[in-house]
């Protein structure tokens, strides 16, 4: 064996490195390992690129060529005609508005669609890095008050709306934004003291984790709706969807503050030991040593956890808050529009998947950009 | 000649007040007793290497120095300020206690330059652009400036001891203490290292450290302690404790370590 290896070293003193041959490489190369490596993967590419190729036509046909985009004054009776042929954007065209800015006064509908671009640009805003600075709090700060005027009015000429008449879009963005602005310092707080040596400090913050997580998010926002009220003075009302904002920070905190606690615990403790022996403080050690690496450790599971209170915000149906889900299921209770509940979900789906996968898009680059001090 | 030298240097150096002072230090875990009775004066300006088999306290003993570990009866005194729950009197100590870990414990997140610049600019309150200049002339020192702008993970195991070793200089502390710096590291990297943690000495600086590296030993150390089942066994320089050893624990230990190298 060694004799064979001897005599191929000296044959090619100075072979050039080779490319590998050319039937490994390329993409007929991937094509053949990947979809047609033996006759049952044969098959199986075969039988589901005939199931996706089927079920691509159908919905091309049913969405777009099929489709009925608007009909005059809500008579709907073309939508009716191609019921199962086509589908009916129509009811989106004629209830977009609904969809989106619930039961707020028609002719004041920029002022939520101020607010959603204001969000989105708040987002974008955040999500550069390059921006990652004590200012950008002043900025959270001052667009969710701007939002917050916007809304409201009553001020700068701005007719007064009352909460009951927000809904749609700017409901679920406005609860799922406050609510992990909120959450998550809290819930870095919480684990922080669930890791304390002061046992009142770790108990309190043990019994919240544990309380909160063991009850339902329903059951909570039902409790701030229904039970809240009970327990202030005669006269003091808090607003309803600030209730169920609270119960949401509440709730979004215990389960983001377990999954910061995982990072925390993953770091070595000799980071600890490291910061100590310089004479970091508390405060210098957890902001500089352990918070930058615990978190980093857990973007993906606090990104999964974001995305699942971004859908969960969908529940304050039950107490009557009218967000992006329940302008939709009300567009269609009229009974004109009644029957084309699947065009208008597979639009709100649309826009809940839309937010969802810029989060889940932009936290991989960010994974990736935040840990490459692990590359050598 | 140069050997002589050094034994009347350090002969002066008894005379200078103490560094640090242990006075029957106990320490248990649990029901374990690591740490008994230890008593150990160390002068300013003197360098002192504690060796031992693994499990012997030697580590526990000068990670009680700086209060990484709590010690639980006696005294422990640094700088003459003695340690206690007192969190003002710590950060005093940890301020002037440089501390280099066997498993290097830079921080992966931060640039070598930034490991270094960190504890000056916040401890110290050190405007950004002196610790800056102050973490290049160390890292110039341990001979490797030009790696300031990499990451730890970017750097062999030697490097990144050198980059603690700088990194606890550049607080200047008055005492340095090494809790088995080379433990972790390739044969070819113990020499680079080792190197450094001399020229070091060559200053005057006051030291602590723990190894098993005995040529090292006899090259720098004023004085050998050797610890055993949480107690002092011998000390005395180095000529005493390696060439004319009076307990059969030490004896042991000599032959076990001569053995394995």
């Amino acid at each position: 064996m060694s004799d064979i290896t001897l005599n191929a070293a000296t044959a090619a003193p100075e072979a050039a490195p080779r490319t590998p041959p050319a039937s490994q490489i390329g993409l007929l190369a991937w094509v053949r390992a990947n979809l047609f490596s033996g006759w049952l993967s044969t098959l199986v590419t075969l039988a589901l690129a005939y199931l996706i190729l089927r079920w691509v036509v159908g919905f091309v046909e049913w969405g777009i060529i099929n489709a009925v985009w608007s009909v005059p004054n809500s008579q709907t009776q073309a939508c009716r005609d191609m019921k199962g042929i086509g589908a009916c954007w129509a009811v989106v065209t004629e209830k977009h508005r609904f969809i989106l800015f619930g039961t707020y006064p028609y002719e004041e509908h920029w002022r939520p669609a101020l607010c959603i671009l204001l969000f989105i640009g708040l987002y974008i805003v955040s999500a550069m890095r390059r921006f990652w600075r004590s200012g950008l709090a002043f900025l959270w700060a001052g667009v969710l008050a701007v939002i917050g005027v916007l809304m409201w009015g009553g001020v700068l000429g701005l007719p007064y709306v009352p909460q009951e008449r927000w809904g749609g879009l700017v409901i679920t963005l406005i609860l799922a934004t406050f609510g992990l602005a909120f959450a998550f310092p809290l819930a870095i707080l919480v684990a922080l003291g669930r890791r304390s040596k002061l046992p009142a400090i770790k108990a309190i913050c043990v019994l919240y984790v544990e309380l909160i997580r063991g009850v339902p998010l329903i059951s909570l926002l039902f409790m701030a709706s229904v039970m809240f009220p009970l327990f202030l003075p005669e006269g003091m009302n808090i607003d309803k969807l600030l209730r169920a904002q609270i119960a949401i920070i509440l709730f979004a905190g215990a389960y983001l503050a377990e999954v910061v606690r995982g990072g925390l615990q993953a770091l070595p403790k000799g980071q600890y030991e490291a910061a100590d022996a310089l004479g970091l403080n508390y405060w210098q050690k957890t902001g500089f040593i352990i918070l930058p690496q615990a978190l980093r450790l857990v973007i993906p599971p606090l990104v999964n956890t974001f995305i699942g209170f971004f859908k969960d915000t969908s529940l304050v149906l039950i107490i009557g808050i009218f967000d992006l889900l329940t302008a939709g299921k009300t567009a269609i209770i009229e009974p004109a529009w009644q029957g084309f509940g699947i065009e208008v979900y597979i639009t709100v789906g649309a826009i809940y998947f839309v937010f969802c996968f810029a989060m889940s898009k932009y936290s991989q680059g960010l994974e990736a950009e935040l840990n490459r001090h692990r590359r050598r | 000649m140069s050997e002589t030298l050094e034994h009347v240097a350090s002969a002066a150096r008894t005379d200078a007040p103490p560094a640090i002072v242990l006075d029957k230090v106990n320490k248990w875990y649990g029901a374990l007793h690591v740490l008994r009775d230890v008593s150990l004066n160390v002068a300013l300006g003197e360098r002192v290497v504690i060796c031992g088999p693994s499990g012997s306290g030697k580590s526990t003993l000068i990670r009680c120095i700086n209060r990484l570990e709590t010690h639980q009866e006696g005294r422990i005194l640094v700088n003459g300020i003695e340690l206690s729950d007192d969190i003002k009197a710590l950060d005093d100590i940890r301020r002037e206690v440089g501390m280099v870990f066997q498993s290097f414990n830079l921080f992966p997140h931060l640039t070598i330059l930034e490991n270094c610049t960190l504890a000056p600019i916040w401890v110290r309150r050190m405007p950004k652009k002196e610790a800056e200049e102050l973490a290049m002339e160390y890292l110039t020192r341990v001979r490797i400036p030009e790696q300031a702008k990499k990451y730890p993970g970017q750097l062999s195991g030697g490097q990144q001891q050198r980059v603690a070793i700088a990194r606890a200089l550049c607080m200047k502390p008055k005492i340095m203490l090494f809790d088995e710096p080379t433990s972790a590291l390739d044969p070819e990297m113990i020499k680079e290292v080792l190197e450094t943690i001399v020229s070091l000495a060559e200053t005057g600086m006051t030291m602590i450290c723990v190894t098993h590296e005995m040529g090292f030993a006899r090259q720098v150390a004023d004085r050998v302690v050797f610890m055993d089942r949480g107690e002092i066994v011998e000390m005395g320089t180095p000529t005493q404790v390696f060439e004319t050893p009076q307990t059969d624990r030490l004896k042991l230990f000599l032959s076990q370590i001569l053995r394995g190298h």
